[in-house]
Parts: C-alpha cells; sequence; structure tokens
C-alpha cells in the first residue's frame, strides 16, 4: 500500500478553460451544419496517450458484412480498406463506446479507456 | 510517487488471482466522480466513512455529457439551499415538445414564471462544471478524489468477493471493505463482475452534441428570455428514421442542439451521426433559432435507455453499482432525466456502503439493502412505474409514423379550402392516418398501450 492514497489532493478539480471557438458555419448562403468534419473534431480536446486504447483485428472485419462501426463512429475513426480491413485511429475518439456495441465481429474490436488522464476532455459536456 | 502507468489490459482481459486477507485501506472506493460517484462520495463520506472516489479524466465531469436538463430536488435533502452556489447556466422556464417531419412542425410550449425562482425545477449546465462542484461536495465532507486514473479491475478475494480495485497507477491497488461502480455507460467493472453484458446496443441509445456560441442578448431575444431564465425543446422526428430524437437547450452564452440515436436503427440506417443534427440545424422551424451561430464544442456519449426491465443486478457481495452503469437513465418520453437518478442512486449507495462498512458486513445479503431503498423512492419507483415506456416510444409507429400523421392532420385543420366548406375532424384524422399507414384500429391500441404505460 502507497501512502500516495492519502496525500493531498492535487489541484487537479481547477475549473477548465475555455476553448477557442471553431471556425464559423457560414451563416449566410448554405445550409447550416456545413462545417467540416476536421472543424468540428478540432473543436474538441483530446490529450492523446500513446498508447492505442482501440485495437481492430481486420483479419476479423474481412468477413465482416455490416462494417456499422465505419458509419455509427460519431468521430469518424474508422476507415474501410481497400483488401477488406479496417483502418483505424484512436487519437480523436469520443471514448463513447457505439464502435464495440454495434461490431458483430467476435473479437474484431477490442476498446478500454485510455489511460488515466489521457484522451477527451469535454469541457461544455 | 512515480507516475508509471501500468498498461491497462481491457476489460476482456482475464481477471487476476485472488488476493489475501489484507486489511482494507478505506472503508469504501467509489469508482467515478460523476454524479451518481459523487453523491455516492458524499453520503458516505458523511456516514462516518473513509473514502477514495477514483476519477480516470483530469477532473470531474470531462468525460462527461448530457442532453439537457439537470433536476436538482434530490439535492434538497443533501445540500440545502444548492442552488445559490451550484454553476448554473440557465433555469428551465419554457419547456417544448416539438413533432418534426422534414417540412413542419408542430410545438407544444409550456412557460411557467414558478420555475424562475427558489427552489427551482431544471437547469441547464456545463458537466465539467456542475459534476466538478458536486465532487467538492463529496471533498468537503471528507472524501478523497484522485483524479487522472482507471480503475482496472475488480480485486477479489479466495470467495470471489469484491475486495477492491486494481488500477493504472504503479502502486495501483486499492482495498476497500466496499467498492462502487458508479464508472458510467461502459461500466467495466460492472462487465467484469458478469452483472451487466458486454454488449447490449438494443438498450443504448448514441447521444451526439453541439454547443453552438451565440451571445446572450441574442439568446434572449431568439427564444423569448431573461436573465437566467432558460429554454429546452425536446424533438421527435425528423431523424431520417432512425428510432430516437433531437433536443436543444440554452445556456448562458451558447445552445447546445443534439440528437439521441438508438444503435441498432443508427448502424442499419448507415447515417452519420452528425448529419442528423445538420438535419435538425437546418430545420425550417430551428435554423432562423441559430443563424449566425458557430459550433464550439462536439461531443457523444452513449445512454442506457433499457428501463426498469434491463438494468443489471445492483449488487454483489463487497459491490453496488450506481448510476448510469446500473442503466438507470429515464428514457420516457415526455420525461428525460438522468443526472437526478445518478445522484438520487449514489446518495443511497454510498449510505448503504458506509453502513456495511461500519457493521463489518458487506455481504451481498446485507448490500440488498441498495435496492430495497431505491425501490421505495423514485430511482426505482419512477423506473418501475415507467417501464413500458422505452420500448413503446422507440416504436416503429411512434417514431416514424405519427410525427407524420400529427403534422398533417394539424396541417389539415388550419389549411382553409375555401370555396370547398371544411370536412370533420373524423375525416381529416382519417385522411392523415391513412396517408401515413397508420389504421384506426392501430391508433386506437396504441392509444390504450401509451395509456396503461403512463397511468
Amino acid at each position: 500500500m502507497s501512502r500516495f492514497w492519502f496525500r493531498k489532493p492535487v489541484g487537479a478539480a481547477s475549473a477548465p478553460a475555455a476553448t477557442e471557438a471553431a471556425e464559423g458555419m457560414g451563416g449566410g448562403g448554405g445550409r447550416l451544419g456545413d462545417i467540416a468534419f476536421e472543424d468540428r473534431m478540432a473543436t474538441v480536446d483530446f490529450r492523446v496517450g500513446e498508447r492505442a486504447h482501440i485495437v481492430v483485428d481486420s483479419d476479423v472485419c474481412r468477413s465482416c458484412t455490416t462494417r456499422a462501426c465505419v458509419t455509427a463512429c460519431p468521430a469518424n475513426l474508422f476507415a474501410p480498406t481497400a483488401d477488406g480491413g479496417i483502418l483505424f485511429n484512436y487519437e480523436q475518439c469520443f471514448e463513447c463506446g457505439t464502435c464495440y456495441m454495434v461490431c458483430n465481429g467476435e473479437g474484431a474490436l477490442t476498446w478500454t479507456y485510455p489511460d488515466g488522464g489521457q484522451g477527451v476532455v469535454f469541457r461544455q459536456g | 510517487m512515480a507516475d508509471e502507468r501500468v498498461p491497462y489490459a481491457g476489460p476482456g482481459a482475464a481477471p487476476g488471482a485472488a488476493v489475501g486477507d489484507q486489511p482494507a485501506d478505506v472503508d469504501v472506493i467509489v469508482v467515478g466522480a460523476g454524479p451518481a460517484g459523487a453523491a455516492a462520495a458524499l453520503a458516505a463520506a458523511r456516514a462516518g466513512a473513509s473514502v477514495v472516489m477514483l476519477e480516470r479524466g483530469p477532473f470531474p465531469g470531462s468525460k462527461n455529457v448530457y442532453g439537457g436538463v439537470i433536476y436538482g430536488r434530490i439535492l434538497d435533502t443533501v445540500l440545502p439551499n444548492w442552488w445559490e452556489e451550484v454553476p448554473v447556466e440557465r433555469w428551465v422556464v419554457r419547456r417544448s415538445t416539438m413533432v418534426l417531419t422534414e417540412t413542419q412542425a408542430l410545438t407544444v410550449d409550456f412557460r411557467t414564471q414558478s420555475w424562475a425562482g427558489p427552489p427551482y425545477n431544471g437547469m441547464t449546465a456545463y458537466r465539467a462544471d456542475f459534476d466538478s462542484w458536486l465532487a467538492e461536495k463529496a471533498t468537503a465532507a471528507g472524501a478523497r478524489l484522485v483524479t487522472s486514473t482507471v480503475a482496472t479491475g475488480l480485486l477479489r478475494d479466495a470467495a470471489g468477493r469484491v475486495v477492491g480495485v486494481r488500477t493504472d497507477r504503479a502502486d495501483g491497488e486499492l482495498r476497500a471493505r466496499v467498492v462502487i461502480a458508479a464508472d458510467g455507460v461502459n461500466s467495466f467493472l460492472a462487465k467484469e463482475s458478469g452483472l451487466l453484458p458486454k454488449a447490449d446496443p438494443k438498450h443504448h441509445t448514441l447521444g451526439v452534441k453541439e454547443v453552438l456560441s451565440l451571445p446572450r442578448e441574442v439568446i434572449d431575444e431568439r427564444f423569448g428570455l431573461r436573465g437566467q431564465e432558460g429554454l429546452d425543446i425536446e424533438m421527435l422526428g425528423n431523424t431520417r428514421g432512425i428510432p430516437g430524437g433531437g433536443f436543444l437547450y440554452t445556456n448562458s452564452d451558447t445552445v447546445s442542439i443534439g440528437a439521441v440515436l438508438a444503435l441498432p436503427g443508427l448502424a442499419a440506417a448507415k447515417v452519420r451521426p452528425e448529419e442528423i443534427i445538420a438535419d435538425l440545424k437546418g430545420h425550417p422551424a430551428i435554423a432562423p433559432y441559430l443563424r449566425g451561430a458557430t459550433v464550439k464544442e462536439y461531443a457523444a456519449h452513449l445512454i442506457p435507455e433499457g428501463g426498469y426491465d434491463h438494468m443489471p443486478p445492483l449488487h454483489a457481495d463487497g459491490l453496488l453499482i450506481a448510476g448510469d452503469a446500473a442503466g438507470m437513465t429515464l428514457a420516457a418520453g415526455i420525461w428525460l432525466e438522468g443526472v437526478n437518478f445518478a445522484i438520487g442512486s449514489g446518495l443511497v449507495a454510498g449510505r448503504v456502503a458506509a453502513e456495511a462498512a461500519a457493521a463489518g458486513d458487506a455481504s451481498k445479503k446485507r448490500l440488498a439493502r441498495y435496492r430495497d431503498e431505491l425501490e421505495k423512492q423514485f430511482v426505482l419507483a419512477d423506473h418501475k412505474r415507467l417501464r413500458g415506456a422505452p420500448e413503446i416510444i422507440l416504436s416503429e409507429r411512434i417514431q416514424r409514423r405519427y410525427p407524420g400523421l400529427v403534422a398533417d392532420l394539424v396541417e389539415s385543420l388550419f389549411t382553409v379550402t375555401n370555396p370547398e366548406p371544411k370536412p370533420g375532424a373524423l375525416a381529416l384524422l382519417r385522411r392523415a392516418a391513412k396517408r401515413n399507414g397508420v389504421s384506426l384500429r392501430e391508433l386506437a391500441r396504441d392509444g390504450v398501450r401509451i395509456g396503461k404505460v403512463f397511468r
């Protein structure tokens, strides 16, 4: 048992700073919501850890007929590859869990939380 | 302490070997510093227990998203006059329900000034602020908050009883007399304990949300608000046939808009979630509210919507489950509540855990008091009463046919057809029903069903 657990609390619960407002949506012409996906994701604060907290076994994905993760993931982290696999990225993950919930391939997707303090940081969730 | 992380093998990893009979480091470990965890830590600390609360984010609320209104009445019992200090954005005085088709909108709009002053009814807030505030109440009562720490697994003794948690800190094992899993909708602790299924898409929805910047005066003018008054709109329809709905609510100088989408429907529709938000933002009844707004933050989170019939068992030897981890979000159509259920369950869990620790008995039998008490309170009483609601709310006709039926009926009622005389209301109803593929018999049957669910 380490004494760590009983040290004085660190000041980690401080109020978060406001994020910079992202690019506008073009209130004039064009449809509202026409924000580019990269700009949308740029509004979110991610503390990217070194360890990938999502792992995809593309061999399992090759036999998948639905590929539900590709469209359902709100962060658009999954992309089909030409050889039938799935390319993924973990850096801009909301940690919502949609991908593993809709995945129909046993063992295709291993999803854990990022290490403590890493990952998404919502300011106005 | 050297901050070396022990890699998290993940929820599918083999559980560790049973641990020996070392004494507990604390009475109660609370995993998660959201509303359920903070309430549990507060109640346990006030009941005299030593408490450590673990939070995987850098601060409480950093991983959390909600969809509209926090109802704080449950706080009256533990934090008198909480409204004087809570980090509120706006107090909800207007509650609207919109039924949408692509080109139509029927809005039922209720407003009361009695919600504009103490003790208030509902509020909007940012979860980073609200959750941090509630967690501070727990630490002020004596609980110890450890942030940036993932509880990676349960410690069990030879008899299988939960006696603590593993964390991703280098010296990461922590023992307790009772562990409260308030680790959210994906609760890997509840999954590891076998109480929660590994994946359950049928009973979860995905919430996606944009926070949009608008000057405070513009929000006041567009939504008819003054001072700290706020508006919450719930929407049904216009989600491309995906069961779920939309929401819009006002903060001080932002407006939050989003959609809640049933996972099986979302997966089958092959539509990207943000497209549904774009549809709602572009709707002729909503777009004028948001003109000139800029996206400040985009967010997504799962919501457990199975209700009473799909909640996991709430306790095991040495373990209690609270809040979203226990599937306690109430998604019952006109009532959409979650934070209050998390707080309500957490308060009871914390007290029961502290009493069990003091009595030296954290057996499953003793901890059953948790469920017994929740059944007597709103937490499980409301869920039990409304147990049929999630299924009917997400049903095919409610989601895909009735919005069009209702909108067509109202449109035909108010469309003047001179020189043709006005048709009778029943004829209009028949016409609207037929046009939307609903028979009057189905309509009657659903009416009776809904009446039974909400009686």
